[in-house]
């Protein structure tokens, strides 16, 4: 897993709420069996007009050039719906390695984590002060610090990670390795319950 | 102390709490299906890893199957690969696979109670969000993703923060024509689709317990719908009785050492609940959703809100884009507006008693001839039962076609899809843009709801036609 400490980035703007999963990477590109790629059909139905690429939609912000960064910022309730990872690898893949919103949907915070994409959650008034930002303008996320900063204005929240996920994502570990090497307690486990 | 049924199961599967971390919890089930487990499969062999433990996996073909023609090589070659892969992941790593052509082949949270692999007290995971479904049977159960597939490969565990607990209690009786579908979609439109994140719900009351298995399976489905991480109800007689004598239901002496074990499933009575939601169930009315999520549904007979009726400016502008979407308006009733589809399937509705509920409906009658159908059974068994008891000849003479097990419209993954702009009168779970085709306008509703569009090719009250 990629590790993340700081990031200083323009971010993307996405206004809407409730953004699911379905919008994230549509269900026709779950046919996959790797993990490559999902990038392109990042938001798909939402980008281009009939499923066209030479037709974006110019009112979606993912089309709008003057947008830019690796820094998704949306409205309340992101990542809501199916349990599908491709939504974080699609994330991911497109170049983002940090989502802002003011709630998360559980199953899609796990999967962003598992994927080195940190989800970063913020005060509804926060996410306001963001929303009216330019588009020139930077975000930086201090992952050891906790801390999301605007740094047109200087001002500062501080966010959650409990600190297992914080070391995690520090340093690029992955809970797999964590497991493997807890397999004789999980064997004891075993063993004490069967 | 005084703990919650989620406490008791939960606690006991908890093998190390790490400090200021997650829980390394122990799971007993591991469902898998084609989409969600090739890139966990590809996860442990890069890592030179092996399965832990095979026999605590039971897969299947759900997803990405066609439902007609299940006997044929599968036309699309994405989807043929995938299942392939499948296949061949199964067989290298020892897992037992109900694919394509099986007799326990269907959807995942249809087959696993079917075949009695489903049991209170147990913990269950699945790579899809709908797992919920198993806490029906007083189990934790819930949707994972990828990455935790993978952990669960490698070592029986995932990593998981404890939810915080919420009870919703439904008491009192049902009116006539109400089932378990409208007392979901009555929550969610209560707490809205983000209402239980962070939260395990307990659903109990008298309510509930009135309800078959199937009914309360039904609502379990939907507790991802509201953002909770799963929902369960406490096991009972009814619970006993459905899995005694299922295939892999325990036999003999240890029916009785489970059966003992199963009855102190229940929350004490000086537990404590986060929240606590009380509702009443005759004041749920037939449920339709009108939006783009869940949370947006109203009684059947009801209106649609205003516009001036949202204050919050990002609030107002999601519900004018999801009426743009649904090309709807605001203050509009919907009953009488006529719809294009009807979908009966998912893991949500797609099992027998369903199946018998819209049959009731449709018996004897044709259906309205502008209404294009998908009727899809949960799984193979339930296409044999729909058969044994006659129920074929109900829909056929209806003129309605059955099709083969699957997780079909739903999702749209396959060719099953609804074209876009058109309705979609659904028993389904999700109404999200685009879930059952570009551009399809889904509209949620229960079993009999969707009988009564069979028929009149509009929204109907079907208290209107049992009345």
């Amino acid at each position: 897993m990629q590790s993340l400490q700081k990031i200083t980035s323009k971010f993307i703007p996405l206004r809407i709420e409730n953004v699911d999963t379905d919008q994230i990477i549509p269900a026709r590109f779950l046919k996959a069996t790797t993990k490559d790629g999902f990038g392109k059909n990042l938001f798909r139905d939402w980008r281009y007009e009939n499923d066209d690429e030479t037709k974006p939609k110019v009112d979606f912000v993912l089309n709008q050039s003057q947008y830019s960064g690796q820094i998704l910022v949306a409205a309340k309730n992101f990542g809501c719906g199916s349990s599908r990872e491709h939504a974080a690898w699609s994330i991911q893949d497109y170049g983002f390695k940090v989502v802002v919103s003011s709630f998360f949907a559980d199953i899609f915070k796990n999967n962003a984590l598992n994927n080195g994409v940190l989800p970063v959650t913020v005060s509804d008034a926060f996410l306001q002060q963001i929303f009216a930002q330019g588009a020139d303008d930077t975000l930086s996320i201090d992952l050891a610090a906790q801390t999301i900063t605007i740094d047109k204005t200087g001002t500062s929240e501080k966010f959650e990670i409990n600190s297992y996920k914080k070391t995690c994502m520090l340093n690029g570990y992955d809970d797999i390795d964590y497991l493997l090497n807890m397999k004789p307690e999980i064997e004891a486990y075993e063993k004490a319950n069967q | 102390m005084a703990k919650t049924l989620f406490e008791k199961i939960w606690d006991k599967h908890v093998v190390k709490q790490i400090e200021d971390g997650p829980s390394v919890v122990y799971i007993d089930k591991h469902f898998i299906h084609e989409v969600t487990s090739p890139q966990a499969f590809s996860g442990i062999e890069k890592r030179g890893v092996s399965l832990f433990r095979p026999k605590q996996i039971v897969a299947t073909a759900d997803h990405n199957v066609p439902t007609l023609n299940q006997e044929l090589p599968i036309a699309d070659a994405l989807s043929r690969f995938q299942v392939d892969t499948l296949i061949d992941n199964c067989k290298k790593h020892g897992v037992e696979l109900y694919g394509l052509g099986h007799e326990h082949q269907g959807i995942v949270h249809v087959i696993g109670p079917e075949l009695g692999i489903t049991q209170p007290g147990m913990t269950i995971v699945c790579g899809d969000s709908h797992t919920s479904t198993h806490g029906a049977f007083g189990s934790i159960a819930f949707g994972i993703g990828t990455s935790e597939v993978e952990m669960v490969f490698a070592a029986q565990c995932i990593m998981q923060s404890k939810p915080k607990v919420m009870r919703i209690n439904i008491d009192g009786a049902l009116q006539n024509g109400v089932v378990s579908k409208d007392i979901i979609l009555f929550i969610i439109a209560q707490i809205s689709a983000s209402g239980a994140t962070g939260y395990f719900v307990e659903y109990a009351g008298s309510a509930i317990r009135a309800l078959s298995m199937e009914a309360r399976m039904t609502i379990c489905n939907m507790s991802i719908e509201m953002g909770a991480r799963g929902g369960m109800i406490a096991p009972d007689q009814t619970t006993f009785d459905y899995i005694k004598g299922r295939l892999f239901a325990p036999k003999g002496a240890d029916w009785e050492t489970k059966l003992a074990a199963w009855k102190e499933l229940y929350t004490d009575a000086d537990a404590k609940f986060d929240v606590e939601i009380n509702i009443k169930a005759e004041d749920i009315d037939p449920m339709i959703t009108y939006g783009t999520n869940p949370g947006m549904g109203l009684s059947v007979t009801g209106t649609l809100p205003t516009i001036e009726s949202f204050t919050d400016a990002t609030e107002k502008q999601n519900y004018e884009k999801a009426l743009k979407y649904m090309g709807l308006t605001a203050g509009q009733t919907l009953l009488g507006m006529p719809v294009q589809n009807v979908f009966i399937g998912s893991c949500t509705n797609s099992r027998i008693e369903d199946f018998r509920l819209v049959a009731s409906i449709i018996k004897g009658k044709q259906k309205d001839p502008n209404i294009k159908t998908l009727i899809v059974p949960g799984s193979q068994e339930v296409a044999k039962q729909i058969k044994a008891e006659g129920l074929d000849k109900i829909f056929a003479a209806a003129g309605i076609e059955i099709r083969q097990a699957g997780c079909s419209a739903c999702l749209g993954m396959n060719e099953d899809k609804i074209p876009a702009g058109e309705y979609c009168i659904s028993t389904s779970n999700r109404n999200f843009e685009g879930r059952q085709g570009a551009g399809a306008r889904t509209m949620l509703v229960s079993p009999l709801t969707a009988a009564a569009a069979l028929l009149t090719g509009k929204i109907t009250d079907i208290r209107d036609i049992l009345n």
